[in-house]
């Protein structure tokens, strides 16, 4: 699938099946319009994979959905052509643009598991689109449902199509998801960040089953992600976008072996960040010890099993495992807000209840947690002077001027100047900013460990990067232990000094990152490792060669 | 799930017994010097007391009443010394009759205009809609009634103002003599269901699966009838079903108007002529139903989640 020519793609592909000139888009915020895309140029031929590539609010799902000729409520279309095989979808009517929508040109979203209807089942919302558009009959199509389930490698094809959506595996949905959008065998599919919410073991399933139908079909597809490794392997062009412009458009070797622009470097060296080694303190005793934690939900199947873990001071200890693993039951034990049903969990050298209200003021005082989603873990009425200055009140008695000197001090921490920031409230800072303030409020309370959950993954590389830099930093100045929880290994060689690998409930691997991260590994580390993509464009190819002759 | 539900609608039933219980107990003056009157020697008031069982201690007459009313045995009337059930359960006969007719019509109507007013949301026909069910449930329902007899019985002369009904009479009658009381409950309830089909479904119109479906190009109808309204009926049923209670416990103004003799009326007469037993009997009949079908809106609502119907 790789290309010797440069960007703009020619003779190799099809004819030309989408152009878009001088694209604009508008978005309505705080009840005015705003230009968010700037003039795209764009051109898709029929057998070619274009790889949208940025950071959000670069407007690549927009410039995506306009493709089909769909503006999201709040958006609108406002200059430029959509050429779609000689219509423009810019003005035409109405009923065109769905007749060609779900039959010539289809969409692949985000989240199967939101994307497909809960009332019905796979197979009928399969059907759906072809019924609908009178190109198959009910049962011609469930017979074609069945034969893409098959290729698409979903377990039992012939009847996991007549399940609900909530019955099927997340990496099976989004299989099942592109298998619909297959369903009229259009000319062009768009894929919006189709392998973003999945684990790094089910993507390449996922990643593998997309190029294989897309190149059995000679589909056209654009393929958004903020990923570049994802988009390495997947298109035989990118464009690089941000803040709705253009930044670089190029064949994919090329691109990823010599970019041109500034930004585009960055996003490739986007993982490359790595932690100094620690401070070695020799015989101190840990911080925290987990020993023999058996945990559940309600006393039904166990979460956790006989998990034990050891956090040394200063160190970082990364915790990492698919969804449903574990990780973050562990940290709701160790926070005490989930008692364990078995096992004892020690704070220098002390054991501490397992129960948050039995824990005094100073336990609680020297465990903080840093939450994935800083807008549901900030009150968004608070001002950023309140949101830091309770703990500082209520853990160390800081009161008037005393706490607000030290409000200013911690925002100077975390890198934002308190005389602008310190009467803002949440909503009136980007995702990154409000992360920093999580971490200043969990700063304040003056802790030893702060259990950092998935902190970084709900934001762009990046800003992600930046996050993971600062914490690194506060680390050395300030020898806080951090437990990490993570599903993204590229985090863990960024910022960790020990690696635990959980996997359904139990610790199978653990020890110091070096170790861990190299061979001899558990079977488990090894696929979880290398599951983790990489820029190379080949890299899946090889992947699934290697394992092909594995098994 | 299911079993929780019934366990406690049946506490809430004894609850609501007791209280009617104990607000009658609570009642000043003596029920026997009452009936009665001034002029009744203490002997013949003593022997009442005995007739009636009021020399029992109170617990024990709770105790009694409740479980007559379980076996259907809710005493007699002390107007006119009838068995209760058999006023009741002739006077309730006519309040469902009422009831299921205005049901008949308000339910489907309901749901279709709802369904349209989302699917033609902030247009003409929607404001239509509104303003003119909003209307109808802003006028008082002896109102509605009154301009529908103006129209329909007086200028028109097309139906009967009254709705007395006697044995006598058959299906096709008493739904002719019905109608307009029927429609008078109709234009009550209706705004209500249509406007939370209406908000249910647009409420739904932003999920993704939504999006999904106009980016298969599936026509704006039927995204809105097979992709928003399955999803929607867990809040549509709710009010579906407060609607229906209140149109077997909260129609007496209609049908005094109409002079319909149901449940309502009987209950407001013997609350006039102080036959506490009969307003006991009545009270514990609309709690019951009331009950019932707030129990079956919740499994309702259960049966018609995917979730919850098709377990993993």
């Amino acid at each position: 699938m790789s290309t010797s020519n440069n960007g703009g793609g020619d003779s190799q592909f099809g004819d030309l099946l989408v152009e878009m000139r001088g694209l604009r888009i508008e978005g309505q915020a705080d009840e005015q319009w705003h230009e968010i895309v700037h003039g795209i140029d764009l051109k898709l031929h029929r057998g070619e994979v274009l790889g949208l590539i940025g950071e959000s609010g670069a407007g690549k799902s927009t410039i995506g959905l306009a493709a089909m000729g769909f503006a999201r409520p709040g958006c609108r279309i406002t200059g430029g052509e959509i050429i779609f095989d000689g219509i423009d979808l810019t003005t035409t009517d109405e009923d065109t643009k769905r007749k060609l929508r779900g039959a010539r040109i289809s969409y692949v979203a985000q989240s199967a598991a939101a994307a497909f209807n809960p009332a019905h089942k796979l197979i009928d919302q399969y059907s759906e689109a072809p019924v609908q558009h009178g190109i198959l009959s009910n049962a011609e199509a469930e017979r074609d449902a069945k034969d893409l389930y098959a290729r698409l490698q979903l377990p039992d094809p012939d009847t996991i199509g007549y399940r609900y959506p909530h019955q099927v595996s997340g990496g099976q949905l989004q299989r099942a998801m592109t298998a619909m959008a297959m369903a009229c065998k259009p000319d062009l599919i768009v894929f919006d960040e189709p392998t973003t919410a999945l684990d790094v073991t089910t993507q390449i399933e996922v990643l593998a089953a997309i190029r294989d139908v897309v190149r059995q079909f000679n589909t056209a597809a654009i393929y958004i992600t903020h990923d570049l490794a994802v988009v390495a392997q997947m298109a035989d062009r990118i464009m690089v976008l941000r803040h709705g412009n253009l930044v670089e458009e190029g064949n994919t070797r090329e691109m990823v072996a010599n970019p041109q622009e500034q930004y585009t470097s960055e996003l490739l060296a986007v993982r490359s960040f790595q932690k100094d080694h620690p401070v070695e303190v020799p015989g101190q005793r840990p911080l925290l010890e987990v020993e023999g934690v058996t945990a559940s939900y309600g006393g039904g199947v166990k979460v956790l099993e006989d998990v034990g873990i050891e956090i040394r001071r200063g160190h970082t200890v990364a915790v990492v495992g698919e969804s449903g693993s574990g990780k973050s039951t562990l940290a709701r034990v160790i926070t005490g807000l989930l008692p364990p049903m078995q096992g004892v969990i020690k704070f220098d050298g002390v054991e501490v209840p397992g129960a948050l209200p039995q824990r005094s003021r100073d336990q609680l005082r020297r465990l903080q947690m840093i939450y994935q989603m800083p807008d549901t873990a900030m009150n968004p009425k608070q001002r950023i002077r309140d949101i830091i200055g309770r703990p500082l009140e209520f853990y160390l008695g800081k009161t008037g001027a005393e706490k607000e000197e030290r409000i200013r001090e911690l925002l100077n921490l975390i890198e934002m100047d308190p005389d602008t920031y310190i009467d803002r409230i949440p909503g009136e800072l980007s995702g990154g900013q409000k992360q920093r303030i999580c971490i200043a409020r969990a700063l304040a309370a003056e802790p030893d460990l702060i259990i950092c959950d998935e902190v970084t993954s709900a934001l762009d590389q990046l800003v992600a990067e930046e996050i993971l830099k600062l914490l690194q930093r506060l680390q050395n100045e300030l020898h806080v232990s951090y437990m990490f929880i993570t599903h993204d290994l590229a985090t863990v060689r960024a910022i960790a000094d020990d690696v635990v690998v959980m996997l359904q409930g139990r610790v199978v691997e653990a020890g110091e990152k070096n170790v861990v991260m190299s061979p001899p590994h558990h079977e488990y580390t090894e696929l979880l490792l290398s599951s983790v993509p990489e820029m190379d464009p080949d890299w899946l190819d090889r992947l699934l060669a290697a394992r092909g002759a594995a098994s | 799930m299911v079993a929780q539900r019934l366990v406690l609608g049946l506490l809430l039933i004894i609850a609501v017994s007791l209280i009617l219980f104990l607000s009658v107990e609570l009642l000043p003056g003596d029920l026997a010097e009452e009936i009665l009157g001034q002029g009744a020697t203490p002997e013949t008031v003593a022997a009442f007391r005995r007739e009636l069982g009021l020399d029992l201690p109170p617990h024990e007459r709770y105790i009694n009443w409740l479980f007559g009313m379980l076996q259907g045995d809710m005493g007699t009337s002390l107007a006119n010394k009838r068995p209760i059930a058999e006023l009741v359960g002739a006077r309730f006969g006519n309040t469902l009759f009422l009831a299921t007719y205005a049901a008949v019509i308000a339910v489907p109507l309901a749901l279709t205009l709802g369904v349209l007013a989302a699917l033609y949301r902030n247009g003409i026909y929607d404001r239509i809609v509104n303003i003119v069910t909003l209307t109808s449930i802003s006028s008082p329902e002896f109102f509605v009634a009154y301009i529908l007899i103006l129209f329909f019985s007086v200028k028109f002369g097309w139906l009967p103002s009254i709705a007395n009904l006697g044995d006598e009479h058959g299906f096709a009658e008493r739904v002719y003599r019905l109608t307009l009381p029927a429609v008078t409950l109709t234009l009550v309830v209706v705004a209500h269901m249509m406007r939370m089909t209406r908000a249910a479904i647009i409420n739904l119109l932003a999920s993704p699966y939504i999006e999904m479906a106009s980016l298969k190009g599936i026509s704006k109808t039927r995204i809105i009838v097979h992709h928003a309204l399955p999803n929607a009926w867990a809040p549509i049923i709710n009010v579906i079903v407060i609607n229906l209670a209140y149109l077997i416990v909260g129609v007496v103004v209609v049908e005094f108007v109409f002079v319909y003799p149901g449940l309502g009326q009987l209950m407001v007469d013997s609350v006039s002529k102080r036959d506490l037993p009969v307003v006991q009997a009545s009270g514990m009949v609309f709690a019951g139903v009331y009950i019932l079908l707030n129990l079956s809106a919740d499994v309702a609502a259960i049966l018609t989640n995917p979730r919850l119907l098709h377990p993993k």
